[in-house]
């Protein structure tokens, strides 16, 4: 396999600006590992790793100069291929009728540099849900059509990480154009300096053609075998474990178990779970007159089912208690998608756990209600 | 309302600031457009000039607090086809309804000379407490986008466009970290309706509820994890007494927490 060294990076992000893409990537960002946009190597966060626990987020200094030695934050990609508030179309009022402006959309050529394998798998969840789904969304198809997927092997799981349960990861096995596994020697393993590569491989003919344009060479036995580490040192430090046998019918079965009473006297209804899954899509469309009553806006903003509003229709809200909600959520996630759409629509990514702001934690709601089942 | 009349508004007063009167002072370029299409009949803190009711809008500012506004909102109810409240106090009371919580008779005695010259109800209470409201607007002050939407919403016979969920949608939709999880400061966001754009979270502070509670609120489970954070019972029951402390979710959870700092002591 090729590999990189730490200075080539650069030059494979300048090969990528030469063809046009914009690049977004981890950055550091109000005491945050956040997706926003990339000049250099130097804008990521250098030597910095996060801790993670339900509720609890810190950034902490590294003992090296690691590119990507963190877990996922707060923000996922899907703030860009399914954009959190969006103008739909406007209209102005003509003669008796009105005339629709349509938003005028061109393909923003991403390139997502840092995708981990858990966000692949949950970009391919939304790529079903809004470009081969029942209803193909307006936008995101447009968003999504040029990406350009560099993925990251990961060198670390966080606190909430549970890919391994949910066979996600850690190791990207599909869905990029190249994956990077980072590779940190300090001297006294190496001859000679400390080293720091990246053992790449290549997952599409683009891919190919861009790697090209940068000097890299072939990857020894040890090389590869130090890089086949990583993943294995990762998949062993998984933060949390969720058993999935038979899931589907274990969340049917128990629709009425005590449990979902108990989590909602902590769940606070606040949708930052949703907000922050990876795979969430739900929205909702708000039309917008001005005082004149010639112009007229409709747009979307992502929505959850922790809304009163989401589940109102003509006389109230269906789901108005919280437990009937956050049952929505959970069973959502780890059932009804199986039904919908063929798999999990949970990624393991472990987001909602540590951005919720009680902890409230999927893997152990699923395990109290495995255990105390009747 | 009828086609070619100019619909008829009214901005009313009671015990407040006048800071949501000023948001709508504050809309500038709209403030021409609105009065393009509503002829503004009585609004003292712009005009003293005033057009004779019934009016079509009324926007009601402002608690009530004496017997005299006690009658006043019942006039101006039925010189109103359509009641909105705006703000803090007007939905919920206000900061001065923190004598709801004290012996008002007491501190009358204690802060004026002649006691006797001074009345007051021993409450201040919101505008829906006395008279039947059409929407309500929450806010200290209220969100000058809102109010227009408000407006407009009238205008145009239409639902307003005001969420009543959490303060966190709007803080996500923005993109900003959240400043509990990630630095530890405590956030009242998960209980707080939304409306203001999460203001306060994206300035790196927490929410102090100033647009009082969202839609089904636990605010036990969020003191509950405050407390995890280091605040003091004491101190939650300063948190929920701001200006939205005598809106029910909000005074239900402070009184909790006197009653435990009182068992404490
Ligand atoms: S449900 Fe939670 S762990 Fe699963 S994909 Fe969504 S945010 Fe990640
Ligand atoms: S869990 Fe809720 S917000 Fe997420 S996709 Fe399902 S219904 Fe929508
Ligand atoms: S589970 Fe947590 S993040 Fe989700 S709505 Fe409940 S309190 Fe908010
Ligand atoms: S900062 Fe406050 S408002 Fe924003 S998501 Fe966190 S708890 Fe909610």
């Amino acid at each position: 396999m090729p590999i990189l060294d730490r200075n080539s990076l650069d030059l494979l992000f300048d090969a990528l600006k030469r063809r046009g893409f914009n690049l977004v990537g981890p950055t550091l960002h109000d005491g945050a590992i956040v997706y926003d946009a990339l000049a250099s190597t130097a804008d990521l966060p250098v030597g910095w790793t996060d801790e993670q626990e339900g509720g609890r987020y810190r950034v902490k200094k590294r003992a090296d100069e690691a590119l990507f030695g963190y877990a996922v934050g707060p923000r996922s990609w899907k703030k860009f291929l399914f954009q959190p508030v969006q103008r739909l179309w406007q209209a102005r009022r003509e003669g008796e009728g009105f005339r629709i402006i349509p938003e005028e959309e061109k393909p923003p050529k991403w390139a997502f540099i840092g995708v981990r394998s858990c966000e692949l798998h949950a970009i391919a969840i939304q790529d079903k849900v809004f470009i081969s789904g029942p209803a193909p969304d307006s936008s995101y198809p447009t968003q999504r059509k040029d990406l350009f997927i560099i993925a990251v092997n990961c060198g670390q799981a966080g606190g909430t990480c549970f890919c391994v349960s949910m066979n996600t990861g850690p190791k990207a096995t599909a869905g990029y154009d190249l994956v990077l596994t980072e590779v940190l020697e300090p001297a006294r393993l190496a001859i000679g300096a400390d080293r720091h590569y990246f053992v790449v491989e290549v997952g599409t003919d683009r891919g190919a053609e861009v790697l090209r344009d940068v000097p890299h060479t072939e990857a020894t036995e040890q090389e590869n075998a130090a890089a086949e580490r990583v993943v294995e040192k990762t998949a062993s430090q998984m933060g949390r474990t969720l058993d999935t046998t038979d899931i589907k019918n274990l969340l049917y079965r128990n629709f009425e178990h005590p449990r979902w009473d108990e989590v909602a006297t902590r769940c606070l209804t606040c949708a930052n779970c949703t907000m922050v899954c990876p795979t969430c899509f739900c929205s909702t469309v708000e039309d917008v007159t001005d005082l004149t009553g010639e112009h007229a806006e409709r747009w979307r903003k992502w929505d959850s089912c922790f809304t009163m509003d989401f589940s109102y229709i003509h006389g109230g809200t269906v789901r108005s208690s919280v437990k009937s909600r956050y049952r929505q959520w959970m069973t959502h996630k780890l059932a009804t998608w199986i039904d919908q759409f063929g798999t999990s629509g949970c990624v393991g990514c472990g987001r909602c756990i540590t951005w919720c702001p009680v902890g409230i934690d999927i893997t152990e709601e699923v395990r109290a209600i495995r255990e105390t089942e009747k | 309302m009828g086609q070619g009349r100019k619909p008829k508004m009214a901005v009313w007063k009671f015990a407040s600031c006048d800071g949501c009167q000023l948001s709508l002072l504050d809309c500038e370029d709209e403030l021409l457009k609105i009065a393009d299409r509503v002829q503004i009949a009585h609004f003292l803190e712009a005009s003293r000039a005033v057009v004779k009711g019934p009016y079509d809008l009324s926007l009601v500012e402002g608690s009530i607090t004496t017997p005299s506004d006690a009658v006043r909102i019942q006039e101006v109810r039925r010189a109103s086809k359509f009641l909105v409240t705006i703000g803090a106090c007007a939905t919920a009371g206000g900061i001065q309804a923190l004598r709801n919580f004290q012996d008002v008779k007491e501190f009358i005695s204690i802060v004026y000379a002649r006691p006797e010259y001074i009345q007051t109800l021993n409450t201040s209470t919101p505008i829906a407490d006395h008279v039947s409201v059409d929407f309500e607007l929450q806010g200290c002050p209220i969100d000058k986008r809102q109010l227009v939407e408000v407006i407009s919403a009238f205008l145009h016979g239409r639902k307003p466009n005001t969420l009543s969920h959490s303060v966190c949608v709007e803080c996500k939709l923005r993109g900003n970290v959240c400043v509990m999880v990630a630095h530890g400061t405590p956030c009242l966001g998960p209980v707080t309706h939304a409306g203001c754009g999460a203001i306060c979270p994206s300035y790196d502070r927490g929410c102090y509820g100033c647009f009082g509670p969202k839609e089904t609120p636990n605010t036990s489970s969020l003191s509950r994890w405050w407390g995890r954070l280091g605040v003091g019972e004491q101190d939650l029951v300063r948190v929920f007494r701001g200006v939205n402390a005598f809106a029910e979710a909000f005074r239900k959870e402070s009184e909790a927490h006197e009653r435990q700092n009182d068992q404490d002591q």
